[in-house]
């Protein structure tokens, strides 16, 4: 190729450039921007666990039975040595939806809807309760003062609520697990004292109010530390004549309360049972003869 | 916490009667900060009678009498009494079941053999039952394969395929070792049916004609090419459908059959063949040479079954009993509860609570008997009730339709196949108070026209056994 020719090649290619750089803007000028009524699909909504994502695996069907076992993310495929696009913004978004149950604030408009008693342990705010659990098992001598004022005092069992590590957590299983431990406890012909909402609380301030309140069991529903397949879990942590410094394995607690997990409804009820048995040994925790 | 009960298996089958009694072991699985989770852990068969000859008066009515004597005479060897046992199963299985007086057997023996014993029958629940026992549910599981059993027994071949441990068919033909029976070297019983479809395939056998052993080796062979066919091993024959016992259901052809276990009598002779091939006074040890030599069993994998001439009546005495879910609400001194009639609400009206109570109230009264009310269960998936507020509906909607039975002193039964029957269980208590009771179990899985046995509470209460009867005798 000689340098005629070269030059030539070059000044088609520029050519050729600048004609659609010029076509471009009087396309858009044309169109205009445009306007899709569509939705970018939830990642969320994808339930991972009811497909494996590996080309030609040599036995789907035993793959599938094994994966519905566990909500671990495996037969997700891969490219290269790295998650699917697909797969990463799904962990992306989980990861995103347990930081979200931890430090959102508490859903609390259903204190009020459920007649609780609001109070607050010694953390300010979200920060000083997640910096320092020692203060969220403590409360001032107001708090004290107003739960000894408000609360009905000596009854079989009292109820206290708190979002703990997941907002979520108390947001979704709130109602039905209130409705169906009250109707529980009804039947089992139990007292039940002023239910209580404490903010900011981690688990020991249930011995506080026991103190308080005198309650013989005391029943303390709190989210839980939020995991990447589980960011609405809640358990609930009882005693049976609790007090501040009570061993740990004194307590009794239901976990994994939660659609996909123990069902708040039935929780609900079984908790209920579990109230009735302490009441009947005087005894929780280690102590207790479940079966 | 662990609990042992003990469950008795009575099998009267066309040529044998057995009876086994077994220790069903019970355990909570979960672990202490989880809602409680009791299962079987262990199945064992701890006494196993001899093998009776099923006593018959002429060739259609059970000897109920020798039967009687027969079950009683294996209680005191065993030194197990009637009431020691809490569950377990009699059913008169294949041929004998169409016997005359089956049912009439059926309920002597029933209030005979414990508090608790059941009756069941019917070929599709006697397939299953040998399977089980045979072990093919779990072989199926741990080799991950689609195994079908195949129990060959005096009257019928029983045949139930599993696929990774879950039921896929069953089905029943009119196959079995004692079809043809030798007395004295001459032909003494011939199966009218089978008679007439040998005829139709140009071999003619009539009784007292001498035994000619090629002649029953070709019937034999015959009579195995229709199991082959049953089991999708070999293109079905236009004569095929009519080997199915009361025209009954064929195994789909889209089931492909991967390996095979034997049971039922014929079973032990498959592999071990000496001696007089009339020992048995039947066909038994030839049917099971046809079954060894015929090629289109070669094709797949033959396993040993764990049992095999006792495997319908092992299946019977440990795989009845299943464990209710572990979270349920009864009321105390209303168990146990026998032979109730079950009515499922169609799923689609299920989904809707007034739809649902409009169905209850239709049909409840198929019950009745002469107008009154008798007891009845309710069952349901409740598949679409999650919230408090939707299960209290339900709730409602089950107390509407259901007044005639509570009202008339019987307890509300309901069974339903979600985890939420404690909570439901709880509102219909709270609802009927404290003297009309009311049983509420999950993890339950029945269908319409199935009967249940409700026994009394196990684990301090958190369970109750279960057991499923479907139809005595499918007609």
């Amino acid at each position: 190729m000689n340098e005629e020719q070269i030059r030539q090649l070059v000044a088609e290619v520029i050519k050729s450039i600048h004609e659609q750089s010029e076509a471009a803007p009087e396309e858009m000028k044309k169109s205009g921007p445009v306007i899709d009524d569509g939705m970018i699909p939830d990642v969320r909504e994808d339930d991972y666990r009811s497909y494996i994502d590996i080309p030609d695996a040599a036995n789907p069907e035993e793959f599938l039975r094994i994966k519905k076992q566990t909500d671990a993310r495996i037969g997700l495929g891969r490219c290269g040595n790295r998650y699917t696009t697909k797969a990463y913004l799904r962990l992306l978004a989980d990861h995103a939806g347990a930081l979200d149950a931890v430090m959102s604030e508490a859903p609390e408009h259903l204190v009020e809807e459920n007649h609780l008693l609001p109070v607050q342990t010694l953390c300010r705010d979200k920060n000083e309760y997640m910096s320092r659990p020692d203060l969220g098992r403590q409360f001032s001598d107001e708090m004290k003062q107003k739960m000894k004022d408000a609360c009905i005092k000596d009854a079989d069992v009292q109820i206290i609520l708190s979002e703990g590590l997941s907002s979520t957590a108390m947001e979704r299983n709130t109602n039905d697990l209130l409705a169906s431990l009250q109707q529980g406890l009804k039947l089992e012909e139990l007292s039940v004292g002023t239910p209580i909402y404490v903010k900011y609380s981690r688990v020991p301030a249930m011995d506080v109010i026991t103190e308080i309140t005198h309650a013989k069991v005391t029943i303390m529903l709190i989210g839980e530390r939020p995991g990447m397949s589980t960011y609405a879990s809640l358990s609930a942590y009882m005693t049976y004549n609790g007090y501040v410094g009570i061993p740990e394995a004194a307590r009794n607690v239901v976990s994994n309360i939660h659609a996909g997990g123990i069902n708040p409804i039935e929780a609900g009820a079984h908790i209920a049972s579990v109230a009735r048995k302490m009441m009947e040994q005087k005894a929780s925790g280690t102590d207790l003869q479940l079966f | 916490m662990k609990q042992e009960i003990y469950s008795a298996g009575i099998d009267i089958g066309t040529s044998t009667t057995q009876l086994i009694f077994s220790r069903i072991t019970i355990e909570n699985m979960a672990n202490a900060y989880s809602v409680p989770r009791i299962s079987i852990v262990d199945k064992e068969v701890i006494y196993r009678s001899n093998i009776y000859n099923t006593p018959l008066i002429g060739s259609t009515e059970i000897d109920a009498k020798k039967i009687r004597e027969i079950v009683l005479g294996e209680y005191q060897k065993s030194g197990f009494r009637p009431e020691d046992l809490s569950t377990g199963a009699v059913i008169i299985t294949g041929e004998t079941a169409r016997k005359k007086n089956a049912s009439e057997v059926l309920r002597v023996l029933s209030n005979m053999a414990g508090d608790f014993v059941v009756a069941t029958a019917g070929p599709d629940l006697e397939s299953v039952l040998a399977a089980k026992g045979a072990g093919t549910d779990t072989l199926s599981k741990e080799q991950n394969v689609t195994v079908a059993n195949v129990d060959i027994g005096g009257g019928t071949s029983n045949i139930a395929v599993y696929r990774n441990g879950t039921l896929v068919a069953t089905s029943c033909l009119d196959i079995g070792g004692r079809l043809i029976r030798i007395e004295h070297g001459k032909i003494s019983y011939i199966y009218d049916r089978l008679q007439k479809l040998l005829q139709q395939q140009g071999i003619q056998i009539q009784v007292g004609e001498v035994a000619d052993e090629q002649k029953l080796r070709k019937i034999c062979g015959y009579m195995v090419s229709q199991l082959a066919e049953a089991l999708n091993l070999k293109a079905r024959s236009p004569e095929h459908a009519a080997f199915y016992t009361n025209q009954g259901a064929a195994v789909p052809e889209q089931v492909m059959v991967q390996a095979l276990t034997f049971s039922g009598g014929v079973a032990d002779c498959i592999e071990t063949n000496a001696g007089d091939a009339y020992r048995y006074g039947d066909i038994g040890p030839l049917l099971g040479s046809a079954v060894a030599r015929h090629p289109a069993f070669q094709k797949v994998r033959i396993y040993r079954a764990k049992e095999t001439i006792r495997a319908t009546v092992v299946g019977a005495g440990t795989h009845t009993t299943t464990v209710s879910g572990s979270t349920i609400s009864y009321s105390t001194k209303c168990l146990p509860v026998k032979n109730i009639p079950v009515l499922k609400v169609s799923r689609e009206a299920e989904r809707d609570p007034k739809q649902l109570q409009e169905e209850i109230l239709a049909r409840l009264p198929i019950y009745y008997s002469e107008g009154k009310a008798e007891p009845a269960a309710i069952a349901l998936t409740a598949e679409d009730y999650h919230s408090f507020r939707e299960v209290q509906q339900l709730a409602e909607a089950l107390l509407t339709g259901t007044k005639d039975l509570y009202t008339n002193g019987f307890p509300l039964i309901v069974v339903i196949e979600c985890d939420i029957a404690k909570a439901l269980g709880n509102m219909l208590r709270a609802a009927l108070g404290k003297e009309r009771p009311v049983i509420c179990l999950d993890s339950v899985y029945v269908g319409d026209g199935d009967y249940i046995d409700i026994g009394e509470p196990l684990i301090e209460g958190s369970v109750v056994p279960v057991v499923t009867k479907t139809l005595i005798f499918n007609n």
